[in-house]
């Protein structure tokens, strides 16, 4: 089972970029599950949530204690206790304009005022996949149409090809 | 049709293709989505139904068993507090024998207040008459609320039902489900048809009184009534695997107990993680069980004797405590044990109060407890 562990502020998207994973990976003989870190949601609080993906249905419905991979959508978020919750030889991906120092780092930010996106969640999903084959590009793609409403279909692929291209996926 | 939903958007699905006449109802977290998505399927006309709009959760109720004592399929759903405020409308709706169904997002109940997912709600009002279900999963949820309507309205059973979904871990949380066709959920669940109603042409008393005399009479029915439910349940569940192609297992569900030595009796989501630890012993050479229990009323009494009869000892793990005793599942089971001349000692585990997660780790000290044997009540993570 692959985990990864989505990290940002509440109205940022961190749990529409776990759905979006999730409904992307799903399908025959692939299993999903996408949650968030239960509780209100408050603008601007810490927030987490979880994406698990199997070739198996899923039973563990436990939040994760070790992730492949753990997404920072928001650098200031970032810690060095977050390297516990990793497996070995996993990754934590910021969303960041600077380097920080055993982490993987995409200025999404620019990406996202450049193609005016109120939020870099689709960018850093694009991130994700693009250096690490989790899903393809039209398999986002598909979860994009599928998760979001219409209108925001265009921008949100847009935004994950930019994503693709710019880490060479 | 396969769609990426959470356990509330896949049951609100499986209501709509009940097609209810009637839905009233208030939102609460953790079941507010239910409530959501049914009025915006009035509102696009994709569900043809009277969306009732409550002020409280005694409203609620009491709207849909007006509804159903006009002969109608009615719908409701709530979580926690909610259900507690029912509380008094639920025995009217048993007691009335109107076949309800209710969604009830499982949730912690005041003080301290709390808004995640445990099961005291639903199990404080185990005993107000109405079938309970608890689903593990997104796709069970759906398919339980077709089912629901099937027991519920069945002559032999005319009952409430509650079908729980364990809040947040269920109710918000995504999975791929497949989503039947109209013409096949038309096709499995008949129309309701009653003369339990309020009807000119062929008037019946309903709602009346019933002195010392006659009173035993009624509650003595009202039980039998889920006699007949068992029958009615299996029955459900074959006509479902007939239609659907899925295939549920009755009052309970057994994983490895045939020569288990050790088993786990839980309910809910938790099965999942149970199952998973249980093969990891099994690997070890330990024979290990899990018994998940799918309806709490009418209650697995034969089937759970029957499962454990090789086990060395058994542990209940429940999210739920009634207080000077021990869980409710725990008194439940160890009743049917008892009746069904099992001796291996029974061990209870409370947890998952108020939302804490129970883990892999938690799970595995509980296999160990009832191996080496351990207090009767034991409670996960907290430290005397």
């Amino acid at each position: 089972m692959t985990e990864i562990i989505w990290i940002g502020r509440g109205g940022q998207g961190a749990f529409t970029a776990a759905k979006l994973l999730g409904a992307a990976y799903a399908g025959e003989g692939r299993f999903s599950l996408a949650f968030p870190s239960f509780g209100p949601e408050r603008r601007g609080a810490p927030v987490r949530s979880f994406t698990k993906l199997s070739d198996s249905p899923i039973n563990d419905r436990s939040q994760t204690a070790r992730a492949r991979h753990i997404v920072l959508l928001d650098r200031t978020l970032y810690d060095r206790s977050l390297h516990a919750l990793l497996t070995e030889g996993g990754t934590i991906i910021v969303n960041s304009p600077e380097s920080i120092e055993d982490t993987v780092t995409f200025d999404g930010d620019s990406i996202a005022r450049e193609l005016r996106l109120p939020t870099v969640n689709t960018i850093m999903s694009g991130v994700l996949c693009g250096l690490y084959g989790t899903v393809s590009k039209e398999e986002l793609f598909s979860a994009v149409e599928g998760v979001m409403p219409k209108k925001l279909h265009e921008k949100n692929k847009a935004a994950i090809e930019r994503a693709f291209d710019e880490v060479g996926g | 049709m396969k769609k990426f939903l959470s356990g509330d958007e896949a049951f609100a699905e499986g209501v709509r293709l009940a097609c209810p006449e009637v839905i009233s109802a208030y939102p609460i977290t953790p079941q507010t989505v239910v409530v959501e998505k049914l009025s915006e399927m009035v509102e696009n006309g994709s569900l043809d139904a009277e969306f009732i709009h409550v002020e409280s959760e005694h409203s609620a109720l009491s709207c849909a068993i007006g509804a159903s004592a006009a002969g109608v399929r009615t719908f409701t759903a709530t979580s926690s507090q909610g259900l507690l405020y029912m509380a008094e409308g639920l025995v009217y709706a048993s007691g009335g024998r109107f076949p309800i169904v209710m969604m009830n997002a499982n949730r912690a109940t005041a003080l301290p207040w709390n808004i995640y997912g445990d099961q005291r709600d639903s199990l404080a009002l185990l005993d107000t008459g109405w079938i309970q279900s608890y689903a593990e999963n997104a796709q069970e949820a759906l398919d339980l609320a077709l089912m629901a309507y099937y027991i519920a309205e069945h002559r032999d059973v005319s009952t409430p039902y509650m079908a729980n979904l364990d809040g947040f871990i269920l109710t918000h949380t995504y999975e791929n489900v497949d989503i039947p066709a109209p013409e096949q959920a038309k096709e499995y669940l008949p129309p309701y048809e009653t003369n339990n109603r309020f009807d000119f042409e062929h008037p019946v008393n309903m709602g009346f009184s019933a002195g010392p005399e006659t009173n035993i009479i009624f509650k003595y029915k009202e039980h039998r009534a889920f006699d007949r439910a068992r029958g009615v349940i299996a029955e459900a569940e074959d006509r479902f695997a007939q239609v659907f192609g899925r295939r549920y297992t009755g009052l309970l569900d057994t994983y490895l107990t045939e020569d288990a030595e050790y088993v786990i009796i839980t309910l809910g989501t938790i099965a999942g993680l149970c199952r998973n630890i249980a093969d990891e012993l099994r690997e070890q050479g330990i024979k290990a069980g899990v018994i998940r229990i799918r309806y709490l009323r009418p209650f697995p009494n034969d089937e759970i004797a029957a499962a454990v009869r090789n086990a060395k000892a058994v542990g209940v793990l429940e999210k739920d405590i009634s207080f000077g005793n021990a869980g409710t599942v725990y008194a439940n089971v160890t009743s049917a044990l008892q009746w069904g001349g099992i001796t291996a000692p029974a061990y209870n585990f409370i947890g998952g109060l108020g939302g804490r997660d129970i883990s892999a780790d938690d799970i595995r000290d509980v296999f160990t407890k009832v191996q080496t044997g351990t207090d009767r009540l034991n409670w996960i993570g907290v430290s005397r």
